[in-house]
């Protein structure tokens, strides 16, 4: 990887506009503007359509012969199946409310990521094929037809936009940027046209049931040494239920908490959550993954991933799914978990909480609740002993991740948490947290190392704000709720906001969590000592 | 930009001496009965061509905390569960551009105090809002005031609107506050899309045109009140011959700025279903906005949902049945014992 410039050489080097219109410019295949593309076995393996080797920097994609007529076809199939990508197309004014609001266009500069543009890329196709005044004036409308470069373009600008729906929520109508980009990548698809990190997770997870393919056995293990290292921590061993009937909950969460740090914490903090409350409850190892990089490639691929968690609930026999912290999975869950794959299998039922006996009504149809709404319940009714002085030592913000924040509404929840496990909370500036909050700047597939530079750009937003309350606030922590921010935030926080550490929220639960018959904690989940722990050596129990 | 502008020139010189040289039948009779049939025919058929495409998923985007547990209040307006509230979401959007509302301007400093570097920080930003609103809304009243041409008797609620935008009191015949403000409105969003760099960039010819086009309608409007006066009586007795299909012309005083001003009218008429307009009726399709946020309530069906194809459980056990068994992970069919044990 190469080495990134300084935050404040990176802010310099943002070009101004270029001179030329918009339809004459070409994006250029920098390394590190652009994610490396899979291989050939992968997409064959999966039966992708037209699958070829390539080279994003190479003047030919080895493009299959008729490569227009299948991309003509497809975005015709599109334009038939979606109402949204007509009306999209037909009725964006320009009026550019939409083109500050977009994380790659404040961090590059760039004018084809202001949404506006990045969709226009395929307006002005649309325009030449299906408006009458592009038929006839063509370019002096803004109209053009395809050829090869134009399908570098939007598939270079499909991987810069992280499908945040920030654009979406600013626009006069509603337009929706991420439906756009999410048809343009499967436009892509079409003529072989995928990148390796989103397509080898989504193989692995195709037949391994998880994005990181491991493998059953192997699952179980690494999830009962992290259930050692719980009981490292706190004395006690939770228990690690796997792929057995007739447990009332299936429980499952992104597989990226199961392996890396500082996702891991979090999964132990679910562990020792639903230990502590002698949870009724079952992980699998087939339905492994919660989170669904399949919805980063086409609308069909996220189906075939997101299949297994019915089956697998319909196989053990499990009333209703619980489901771990993860921002894309939640957008596929919350709206199309049910479309996709419902209705949900008949002996499922409403959720409902078997310690506060809460019915989550809103959960009725896909049967599946968010752990944040699980916990909050619990906190609300007092049924967790907690202890937040245990999470003195920071002072910590709350990140929201864009799908839970504008595509499930989920904003509360995450903060009533924190505030019952952590005494020292401060927001970030207003216009960079809830509906409005800014992307990782790697959503959606895009966290990859090749394009680290890119990243700290789209990023910069989220990072200023960070900054912000780190300098004014002493910030030093930030939660979040997706196992994406998990792995995205750390390098991010480190460079716009060195000092600052990133978890989930369960693992501040965690750690906040007075467990029955647990003997004195003298160090949190990732085995740090505790705050006054020396000081207090002599003081005795405190229980 | 220029082409815009001269194409709306070209229409008005065209429409000007087709009036002198005796072709008002044919722009004050053949055109007006083209344009209405056009602007209706074209917009029914934009809305078909929409309805016809299914909604496959249910994707509102969600502007605030979605009604999950009792004891969290929930955004009824900006995330609203029930039809109704979606409703009452979209008379917030139509009328009063609630999303436009929101609008922020990031400003990127580079040396702030606070962070000691980088720093971006947003404005509220209502120009585009009010402005967007203001000429939205003088249209909407001008249109109305326009009805004093095609009723007989006038309605009283006409003649309450043109008091109320004659308020001022200026002038003979009164100054309507609306057309003044309409005009404004109309000079800001082309100010914007002229010397705001990035609207510059990205602003086609067919954002400059209906734009230019409103504007020769005002202008020529505004022109017909205050300085080359139509005669009103005969204008009415025009535009009602029109509305009955028994059009008279011949005879009839219009001068040729009137001539003009409805040229343009027609003009926008016609543009209307093929261009960026469409986003009038366009809003009410919106799937971000016209959809309940009880995705997870209510199973939202999609008529296309392909069959399911993915790993099944049986084929993953049979892949790593032995494996699976050494780990002691409970199986649905135990493995084969080996011939050789
Ligand atoms: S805010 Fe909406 S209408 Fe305005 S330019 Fe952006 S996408 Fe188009
Ligand atoms: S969805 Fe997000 S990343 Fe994509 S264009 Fe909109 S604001 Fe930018």
């Amino acid at each position: 990887m190469a080495k990134l410039p300084s935050p404040k050489d990176l802010l310099a080097s943002r070009p101004d506009f270029p001179a030329e219109s918009w339809l004459d410019t070409k994006p250029e295949f920098a390394p590190g503007s652009y994610c490396y593309p899979e291989k050939k076995e992968t997409m064959e393996l999966l039966h992708m359509p037209n699958p070829h080797d390539w080279d994003p920097s190479a003047e030919d994609w080895n493009l299959p012969d008729d490569w227009e007529k299948i991309l003509c076809d497809a975005f015709a199939d599109r334009l038939a199946k979606h109402r949204s990508l007509k009306l999209f197309m037909d009725i964006c004014v320009r009026c550019g409310a939409c083109a500050d609001k977009c994380h790659f266009f404040l961090g590059t500069n760039d004018p084809k990521n202001m949404p506006v543009l990045r969709a226009e890329l395929l307006r002005s196709l649309y325009r030449r094929d299906y408006t009458k005044l592009g038929k006839i004036l063509g370019k002096k409308v803004g109209a053009r037809g395809w050829d090869k470069n134009v399908v570098k373009e939007l598939f270079y600008y499909a991987y810069q936009c992280t499908e945040c729906r920030r654009c979406s929520l600013f626009c006069p109508y509603g337009i929706d940027t991420a439906e756009i980009t999410a048809i343009v990548r499967e436009l892509m698809h079409e003529v072989g046209l995928g990148t390796h990190w989103i397509m080898d997770p989504v193989k692995n997870c195709s037949f391994t049931g998880n994005h990181l393919g491991i493998k059953p056995h192997s699952f179980k293990e690494i999830v009962e040494m992290l259930a050692d290292d719980c009981e490292t921590v706190t004395g006690i061993r939770p228990k690690t239920p796997f792929n057995e009937k007739g447990h009332e909950i299936l429980f499952i969460t992104p597989s990226g908490d199961v392996f890396a740090d500082p996702g891991i914490y979090t999964f132990m903090g679910y562990l020792l959550l639903f230990h502590e409350l002698d949870l009724d409850y079952t992980l699998s190892t087939y339905a492994s993954e919660g989170g669904n990089f399949g919805s980063f490639t086409t609308f069909n691929m996220a189906k075939k991933l997101n299949a297994k968690m019915y089956a697998e609930a319909e196989r053990l026999g499990s009333k209703w799914i619980l489901g771990g912290e993860c921002g894309h999975m939640w957008r596929v869950v919350n709206q199309y978990m049910a479309t996709y794959n419902g209705p949900s299998p008949s002996h499922m039922t409403v959720p409902k909480s078997p310690i506060t006996g809460t019915v989550f009504k809103n959960a009725a149809a896909t049967k599946m609740v968010h752990i944040t709404e699980f916990t909050a319940d619990l906190i609300r009714h007092g049924k967790l002993n907690l202890d937040p002085s245990r999470n003195d030592h920071i002072i910590t913000t709350f990140h929201d991740s864009c799908n839970p924040a504008r595509a499930m509404g989920l904003l509360e929840e995450p903060r009533y948490i924190l505030k019952h496990v952590c005494n020292h909370f401060v927001e970030m500036p207003e216009n960079t947290i809830r509906e409005q909050t800014f992307c990782c700047g790697a959503g959606s597939g895009l966290n990859t190392e090749e394009i680290m530079e890119l990243r700290m750009r789209s990023g910069m937003p989220r990072g200023n704000a960070l900054r912000y309350v780190q300098q004014k606030y002493g910030v030093n922590h930030m939660a979040c709720v997706c196992a994406i921010d998990r792995a995205t935030l750390p390098p991010l926080a480190n460079y716009w906001a060195p000092g600052v550490n990133v978890s989930g929220l369960h693992e501040l639960v965690a750690n906040a969590l007075v467990m029955k018959g647990e003997p004195k904690r003298t160090m949190d989940l990732r085995q740090e000592d505790l705050p006054g722990v020396e000081d207090d050596a002599e003081g005795g129990e405190d229980q | 930009m220029l082409e815009s502008l001269l194409v709306v020139l070209l229409i008005a010189a065209v429409a000007w001496i087709g009036s002198c040289i005796g072709l008002t039948a044919v722009f004050g009779i053949v055109l007006p009965y083209v344009a209405v049939l056009v602007f209706i025919i074209g917009l029914v058929k934009r809305m078909i061509y929409w309805a016809k495409s299914p909604v496959p998923f249910a994707i509102p985007t969600t502007g605030g905390q979605e009604r999950s547990l009792d004891f969290i209040p929930y955004a009824k307006l900006d995330c609203p569960s029930s039809k109704f509230g979606v409703f009452v979401r979209m008379v917030l959007e139509v009328c009063c551009f609630r999303s436009l509302f929101r609008n922020t301007q990031a400003c990127t400093f580079e040396n702030d105090p606070v962070n000691g570097g980088a720093r971006v920080v947003y404005y509220s930003s209502k120009w585009l809002w009010f402005f967007s609103l203001l000429f939205h809304y003088c249209f909407l009243i001008v249109f109305l005031r326009h009805f004093r041409f095609f009723m007989e008797p006038v309605p009283s609620c006409i003649g309450i609107i043109e008091a109320v935008d004659g308020v001022l009191q200026i002038g003979a015949p009164r100054f309507f506050l609306t057309g003044g403000l309409l005009l404004c409105a109309l000079l800001f969003l082309l100010a914007r899309r002229i010397f705001d760099q990035r609207l510059r960039y990205i602003s086609l010819a067919n954002d400059y045109f209906p734009l230019f086009l409103l504007i020769g309608i005002v202008l020529s409007g505004i022109c017909l009140r205050y300085f080359d006066k139509a005669e009103i009586a005969q204008v009415k007795i025009f535009i009602m011959g029109l509305t009955h299909f028994s059009p008279v012309i011949s005879g009839l005083d219009l001068n040729g700025m009137f001539i003009v001003h409805l040229t343009l009218v027609c003009t926008l008429l016609i543009y209307f279903p093929y261009s960026k307009l469409v986003h009038m009726p366009g809003i009410f399709f919106s799937p971000t906005r016209n959809l309940p946020t009880n995705t997870r309530e209510v199973r939202h069906v999609n008529p296309w949902n392909p069959p399911k194809q993915f790993f099944t459980y049986p084929e993953y056990e049979d892949t790593y049945r032995d494996a699976m068994a050494a780990a002691g992970l409970p199986l649905e069919k135990q493995p084969e014992k080996k011939p050789t044990e």
